[in-house]
């Protein structure tokens, strides 16, 4: 299993939110109209032009007060259980070089929220206007002419970190040896599954519901999330569309 | 611009790849990779800038699509040594900023109780406000004050601005007003960091950040106080994050938990104001415990100097008080006569390196911060006793000769009543711990504009000329009396020979600087000319907008600013200019500034103001140079033109100068003489206004051939360096720190190579990356990192060592052989100062409550407030006043800058932060039974703004002195203009005071006190 990977250390972030707006530079996704809710997080949730979203949580753990950052992206599954769902085959392409999972325009024709419904993050989100479900690509035009993807590019504190996927499994391993000295749960989550590796302090949910791929935000569909990730569980079963 | 061919490589090669890809149908989405091949060479041109936003300076890359000539990508630029690519939020949009249809394509004219913009063509509105600059001048202009001094002023206009323009923009633009006669010249720098400057340069010499972003990875402890780096100063994490990874402690204390507090080691809550509290029981806490570098001290500090017998302080005051009365702005002044050194028979100050004199500083600091035990401190500062004593402990073991401590700090700091002396407690910190001229030390102010360094250097601020020389007052009646006056105490100084007494240079530099802006004119002559201020008088930001509400100016320059927005007591701002004849607004968009006549509660039927808005470029329309807070002067270049009709500030300000000079051509006018003679033409090529043109120029050339020391340098050639400047006449220099900038090997601040010495590698300096004042040192006050023998206290990492014969690494601070001059070459004595008698407000700092607070009384006194303080005694203040029981402070987040002028127009930063916001507790949330997320009234005794309440475990309720205290803490970046449905909100200086500090009248904006209430 080859590939490309992120490596997305939490213990670093500062929300400082430049890969939020830089993935919007790059892909010239409008802006949308938002409210101040009481937090810093905005816009609230991912959108079609919002596929990149920087999440704010205030917890006390371990005694003390923390204001946690997860910046959130489609994880590009190693066997993406989205591309098991979509009715017509054209509409998710899985990428054999860099393991990008990429979705076309021909996603308009696929059935309600089935892709959002079938991945276990609830990242996809389908454009209202259009029907065409949006989510990250992995900066894929990028990827392939030598760059790194917008986000990784500009994150200044090596939060966010880009490459061949070993070269990541290795990053990802030392930094959570480094960070256990001081967080002796910190964890890779779920990094045999997926192409975006996040190194988390604390226990996931204290970040997001979602940020693990988890049975307990199941939602009503042809396939129910514990279905998927059943097959999350069984990985290099199948590397490509 | 140098092609960065890497790059280019790279990005055909990414051409390539994309067809070969169409080529086999497997494009999943034509128009992205459309994109990367649109930066390649055939459809765009690419050229770097840097970042329009903080003082970080970042390096950017742009893309101009060759046919459209308008942007079509901006990011990071991997290359640059401080971001390597990265950006934060706001430096991530800057494509949106320049390609923004709320930008104005051409100038706009409101006329005298219209309630309408009008568009306006260019030679219209310069045309227009050519006309009301001469009359207003030739109405208002005094030759002589009401002593029968020459002052040569005009008194009836004023100008803000700007920090937001180019070096070469900011030097022209105080020539210009200079030579037209103003004296109220300020701008952000005022109300940004002009605490700074004095603070820094009392205790160093120069009132710069010492160091510089790179070299904080050398810090072994990073102290963030005063400022939300992470925030605010986003790339600065960076660094921030590699001295972590090498083992340093991130120390946070602020009001509130923030960005920054989130990565921090160790963060305390504290109550706002209260810092020179804290940072007085650290003195203490290493006095007590004798952790000072005690060579350091000794070697390169006032510490063992004694002081007079006349100085001395009781119960809040120093000594040489007198009290004024309500007229006045300031509340009392000192006779700092009292406060000098103890002087021997050669009127040099006397020294016991014994340290065992009653008399010498070091004891009479010992004395000093006697009181600020840590019970006193915890219960003033409202701070967990615990984590003081840990961070004590943490910071002062930056003591020991091999370790550094740093400190990066912003207005959480300069923006108090006290704020020169807040920044003078942590330099005289980083001068006992021996941390100053070290790498991964250093006191650094962080600059939150990109080229607010530039404009302070170059002088948009009424007090001084560019390079830090001083403005003539009426009492220096002709050029000889300002220079005698000037360089005495610095030739005085000099008398000791270890003292190299810098400033006695100034002759050279103030008559190179003459020579720049009146090429055809004497010293003498020009010096006339120039405006003078009268005596004991001060022309700052507070004091001239309440000029303004006094109707005191009949004309107003807001360049580059929004003061309806970004001044304390914005409401007093926004009415005061409806007293104005006229207002130029210049600026990318419209603001509340421009439109004020159509602001809340103003009725524009009522206002006669006249407004010209003058749209002008973006950064990456433009070129030029800006400097950034670590002092790098770095060049950026023109990509897309100018969107519209827009202009470059550096055209628009020498279009309009040449409509008013052509009126006094035309016709006779007040004292024309300075108006016809500025060098304005030698600023010009074949497209106007030329920034190499007036970079060369600051730099400055020789006027005749000239040999110095053997060797000639021809007429016309630049002045390799300020060393070579003369005070005849023959070299002009528009800035003597800039000599060397811009020489005749070419455009320094352009440069772009990472070469590097193994020294240098090995603490980050790039000295062939861009340029920086002075001659390109990279840390000031290196030489005080060695001892007597130039053996550095730290050598494993050495900013300077001295090899034998020569100084390896780091331009050094002075090239003389160690253990010959003193380190602080800048001083008049030499020497790094823990007792500072220049200051309004004493030589050591003391702690006194913010003009507005909760208590009255505090513990460490009977003197409340600052006794030398700026107010306007007839504007209430709120006091222990029960109707304003809270503790408010005011900051920025990383989405949007300053006023949001700017941000709040780029659609994608406005949807991350759309709305004004006010942070508080869950306690103080409960108590007014106000939820997270509603909108609430927030008030001050001179104004109020609704905003949502953001109900937050990162506040708590501190015990202060025994008594339970509130904070809560809004961003001042929004404003009724824009978003234009009003839904951001307006600005949270509505609520803040006009008190500044005596030094130099920056006003509090950083607390106050106010209430908050459900709506």
């Amino acid at each position: 299993m080859s590939g490309k990977t992120f490596f997305v250390d939490l213990t670093l972030c500062t929300a400082c939110r430049g890969c939020q707006v830089a993935c919007k530079q790059w892909k010239k996704l409008p802006a949308e109209k938002t409210v101040n809710w009481g937090s810093y997080q905005n816009p609230r949730d991912l959108s079609s032009k919002t596929i990149r979203l920087v999440r704010f949580s205030e917890v006390e753990a371990g005694g003390m007060l923390r204001w946690l950052f997860f910046p959130e992206q489609c994880r590009h599954c190693i066997d993406p259980p989205c591309a098991d769902v979509n009715a017509n085959p054209a509409s998710i392409i899985h990428d054999e070089a860099t393991g990008a999972v990429v979705y076309t325009d021909q996603t308009a024709k696929e059935k309600d929220d089935s892709l959002r419904m079938g991945c276990p993050y609830d990242i996809p989100r389908t454009d209202p206007e259009t029907g065409v479900v949006v989510k990250c690509d992995m900066c894929i035009d990028r990827v392939r002419a030598g760059m790194l993807p917008a986000c990784v590019q500009s994150c200044p504190t090596g939060t966010m970190n880009f490459g061949d996927r070993d070269d990541m499994l290795e990053l990802a391993e030392k930094r959570l040896a480094e960070v256990r000295k001081q967080y002796p749960t910190a964890m890779l989550i779920d990094p045999d599954m997926v192409r975006v590796i996040y190194l988390a302090a604390f226990p996931p949910e204290s970040y997001y519901e979602y940020m693990e791929a988890d049975a307990s935000g199941v939602k009503p569909g042809p396939l129910t999330r514990k279905q998927f990730l059943a097959k999350l569980g069984s990985p290099f079963k199948r590397m490509t569309s | 611009m140098k092609i960065n061919r890497r790059r280019f490589l790279k990005l055909t090669a990414a051409t390539a790849v994309a067809t070969a890809f169409g080529g086999l149908g497997f494009v999943p989405d034509a128009q992205a990779l459309d994109r990367v091949a649109m930066l390649g060479p055939k459809w765009s041109r690419q050229t770097t800038s840097i970042c329009p936003y903080c003082g970080v300076g970042c390096g950017l890359i742009v893309n101009t699509d060759l046919k459209t000539r308008r942007a079509i990508n901006t990011e990071g630029d991997p290359d640059h040594p401080i971001n390597e690519g990265s950006t934060c939020a706001k430096g991530a949009s800057i494509w949106q900023l320049a390609e923004n249809d709320e930008r104005p394509p051409r100038p706009r004219y409101r006329a005298p109780y219209s309630t309408e913009w009008k568009e306006v063509s260019w030679e219209w509105a310069l045309g227009e406000i050519a006309k009301r600059v001469k009359k207003t001048r030739d109405a208002t202009f005094t030759l002589k004050n009401a002593k029968g001094q020459v002052v040569n002023r005009c008194n009836g206009i004023a100008s803000v601005g700007s920090a937001a323009i180019d070096n070469e923009e900011c030097w022209a633009y105080q020539s210009i007003l200079r030579s037209l006669g103003l004296v109220y010249v300020e701008h952000q720098a005022r109300i940004c960091h002009s605490s700074t400057v004095p603070a820094l340069a009392e205790s160093f010499g120069r009132g710069a950040m010492t160091n510089h972003w790179n070299d904080i990875a050398n810090s072994d402890c990073v102290l963030v106080m005063g400022s939300n780096a992470a925030e605010n100063h986003p790339i600065s994490f960076k660094w921030v994050t590699r001295a972590m990874h090498k083992g340093a402690k991130l120390i946070n204390l602020d009001p509130r938990f923030t960005r920054t507090s989130s990565r921090a080691d160790l963060h305390c809550h504290i109550r706002a104001g209260t810092d020179i509290a804290i940072l007085g029981g650290l003195i203490k806490y290493i006095l007590d415990n004798d952790l000072i570098q005690k060579d350091y001290v000794l070697t390169h500090t006032n510490g063992s100097t004694l002081v007079g017998e006349k100085f001395g302080f009781n119960d809040g005051l120093f000594t040489g008080y007198t009290k004024n009365g309500d007229d006045q702005d300031y509340a009392g002044s000192y006779d700092k006569s009292q406060w000098a050194f103890d002087k021997d028979s050669d009127g040099l100050p006397k020294k016991d390196p014994s340290l065992k004199h009653p008399r010498c500083v070091i004891n009479l600091l010992k004395k000093h911060y006697e009181r600020y035990d840590i019970d006193t401190v915890s219960s003033v500062s409202g701070a967990d006793k615990q984590k003081l004593l840990e961070f004590y402990r943490l910071y002062s073991a930056t003591g020991k000769p091999d370790k550094a401590g740093t400190i990066l700090y912003a207005m959480g700091w300069t923006q108090h009543t006290v704020g020169v002396q807040y920044i003078r407690t942590m330099a005289m910190v980083q001068l006992l711990l021996g941390n100053i001229g070290v790498a991964g030390g250093g006191v650094n102010a962080m600059r939150g504009e990109s080229n607010v360094q530039g404009s302070t250097d170059h002088a948009l601020l009424w007090h001084l000329l560019p390079g830090y020389l001083a403005t003539p007052n009426a009492g220096l009646a002709d050029y000889k009396t300002y220079i005698d006056a000037k360089t005495t105490p610095h030739l005085e100084g000099a008398k000791d020979p270890m003292s190299a007494a810098w400033w006695q240079n100034t002759p050279k530099y103030m008559a190179s600087l003459l020579k720049a802006m009146y090429p055809n004119a004497t010293a003498e002559q020009a010096y006339a000319w120039l405006p003078k201020a009268e005596d004991g008088k001060t022309y700052t930001w507070l004091q001239l907008f309440d000029a303004m509400s006094k109707s005191e100016f009949k004309g107003f320059f807001a360049w580059g600013m929004n003061p309806a927005c970004g001044g304390a007591n914005a409401g007093k701002n926004r009415k005061a200019m409806a007293n104005l004849d006229w207002m130029v607004n210049v600026n990318i968009f419209d603001n509340e500034t421009g439109s004020f006549w159509r602001g809340p509660g103003q009725d524009p039927k009522k206002i006669k103001t006249e407004v010209f808005f003058l749209p002008c470029a973006v950064s990456i329309e433009k070129e030029g140079s800006i400097i950034n807070s670590g002092r790098w002067m770095q060049w950026r270049y023109e990509g897309p033109v100018p969107r519209g009709e827009s202009k470059s500030d550096g055209h628009i300000m020498t279009e309009l100068y040449d409509a008013i000079r052509s009126l006094y051509a035309k016709e006779s006018g007040a004292f024309p003489e300075p108006i016809k003679n500025l060098s304005v033409d030698m600023w010009k090529g074949g497209h106007g206004f030329d920034a190499h043109k007036v970079a060369k120029l600051i730099n400055g050339h020789f006027t005749r051939d000239v040999t110095i020391d053997g060797k000639t340098y021809k007429k016309g050639t630049q002045v390799p360096s300020f060393a070579l400047l003369q005070d005849d006449g023959s070299t002009a220099s528009g800035n003597w720190l800039y000599c060397n900038s811009y020489t005749e090997s070419g455009n320094m601040a352009a440069r772009r190579s990472k070469e590097q010495t193994p020294e240098q590698a090995n603490i980050g300096l790039f000295p062939n990356w861009a340029w920086c004042w002075p001659v390109n040192r990279r840390v000031l006050y290196n030489r005080a990192s060695c001892d007597n023998t130039g053996k550095p206290y730290a050598p494993q990492k050495a900013v300077v060592r001295w090899d034998g014969g020569k100084w390896i690494g780091d331009v050094p601070d002075g090239g003389w052989a160690p253990g010959t001059k003193y380190a602080f070459i800048m001083q008049a004595a030499g020497l790094g100062q823990l007792y500072g008698p220049g200051r309004q407000d004493g030589p050591f700092p003391e702690h006194y409550e913010p003009m507005e607070t909760p208590f009255k009384a505090h513990s460490f006194s009977k003197q409340l407030n600052n006794p030398a303080v700026l107010r306007f005694a007839r504007e209430a203040l709120a006091v222990a006043d029960p109707n304003y029981p809270l503790v408010a402070t005011t900051f920025r987040v990383t989405e949007h800058w300053q006023t949001g002028h700017m941000t709040r127009h780029t659609p994608w930063l406005l949807e991350a932060m759309p709305q004004i916001f006010v942070e508080m507790s869950e306690e103080l949330a409960r108590e007014r039974g106000i939820e997270n997320g509603e909108k609430v009234m927030v008030e001050s005794i001179r104004g109020s703004v609704w905003a949502v309440a953001m109900v937050t475990k990162r506040l708590r309720p501190l015990t202060v002195m025994g008594r339970t205290t509130h904070q809560i803490g809004l961003p001042w970046h929004f404003g009724w203009q824009m978003p234009h449905d009003g839904s951001g909100g307006d600005s949270a200086n509505l609520l803040t005071p006009s008190v500044g500090d005596p030094n130099t009248g920056i006003p509090e904006t950083k607390v106050f006190v106010a209430n908050v209430r459900k709506l």
